[in-house]
């Protein structure tokens, strides 16, 4: 029994040891999103290409797709954009929340480094922003066919995150019900 | 020349302060109200600052977004369910007690019982010993005097007692 209560100062490091080395292995600017599972928020805005034209959340449904929020002021957005065109040339749907930005200098942009976009919206109040829970372009959303949020990812597209995008897309695609984490 | 600095030197901290974007209050209580909800709510892009602090421009956006549900009439608790359906908990610097966070909650208080019951019971132990250490000195003094011994022992005591 003595020796017992010998290791119990051990035992108590050894437990804060790993809990503090899991800690350590967070990412603490990772979010998780408030609006995961829930449908995307009521809006209404015209859209990028045309400001005649008014979008609602009804336009994002019909197919899972990738809900990228993005402007021409954010430096990450650049460099995610060539990701996102090979997105849609493998044939997934991109949908753009153009984010508090210039709807001339978009244009621009969306000519030079091309247009990924199957639509955009521009939200340059960052009211739908606002909604969405954005606190920094570029962030993407996973979304399904009735437009429920599925996956939030902050930061750049890259390779390797598209592939963990992509998976969770093919599953909504085969009608498996995937609960994001 | 002097007096030019010294018109400078005044208008500097004017300066300084006008960074600080202005919100006009319809009394002072909303006034407080705004300084205590932006001090409560942290900013969800930097780490630990909370909207006051914060120069980000999601920051700005939000304090906005406070000032405006204020001037409409929002109650408090309306305010923060508004950011935490957007921007989830970590928006809240004093978070709710629910099962996540009862640890943190409760956690110190269970701590402080712990160490009570464990001082407690060393503290115990401790006179325990001593108790036990005094009765067994004793009992040794009287084992080792044997028969003869203490017959000695009284005979010295007496023989004293009599002069």
């Amino acid at each position: 029994m003595r020796r017992f209560i010998l290791f119990i100062p051990l035992v108590i490091f050894v437990g804060i040891g790993v809990f503090l080395w899991k800690g350590l292995q967070l990412d603490p600017t990772e979010l998780p999103s408030a609006l995961l599972n829930k449908p995307l928020p009521a809006f209404q805005l015209s859209a990028l290409s045309d400001p005649e034209r008014q979008l609602t959340e009804a336009d994002f449904k019909g197919e899972p797709a990738l809900v990228n929020v993005w402007a021409t002021w954010c430096p990450s957005c650049k460099q995610e954009h060539a990701q996102l065109n090979r997105i849609k040339a493998e044939g997934y749907k991109v949908i753009g929340i153009n984010y508090k930005d210039d709807r001339q200098k978009a244009d621009i942009w969306l000519k030079k480094y091309l247009n990924p976009y199957a639509l955009n919206v521009f939200d340059n109040e960052g009211s739908l922003g606002l909604d969405l829970g954005v606190y920094g372009a570029p962030e993407t959303y996973v979304i399904d066919a009735e437009g429920i949020i599925r996956y939030k990812h902050v930061g750049v597209v890259d390779e390797k995150v598209w592939g963990q995008l992509k998976g969770i897309i093919d599953q909504l695609k085969s009608g498996n019900k995937v609960l994001a984490q | 020349m002097r007096y030019f600095i010294a018109v400078f030197l005044l208008i500097l901290p004017v300066s300084v302060w006008s960074a600080i974007d202005t919100y006009e209050f319809k009394d002072d209580a909303t006034r407080e109200r705004f300084k205590q909800l932006t001090f409560e709510l942290r900013c969800p892009k930097c780490q630990n600052q909370n909207l006051q602090d914060s120069n980000s421009p999601i920051a700005s956006d939000l304090r906005n977004e406070v000032y405006k549900m204020l001037q409409e009439g929002n109650d408090d608790s309306e305010i923060v369910d508004f950011m935490v359906a957007r921007y989830g908990e970590f928006v809240l610097y004093r978070p709710p007690v629910n099962k996540a966070t009862y640890v943190l909650w409760y956690g110190p208080f269970g701590l402080v019982v712990i160490g009570i019951v464990v001082v407690l019971m060393v503290s115990k132990k401790r006179k325990r010993n001593t108790t036990t250490s005094e009765v067994s000195s004793e009992s040794n003094n009287e084992t080792h005097l044997s028969s003869d011994e203490s017959e000695r022992l009284k005979d010295l005591l007496d023989t004293g007692k009599n002069k």
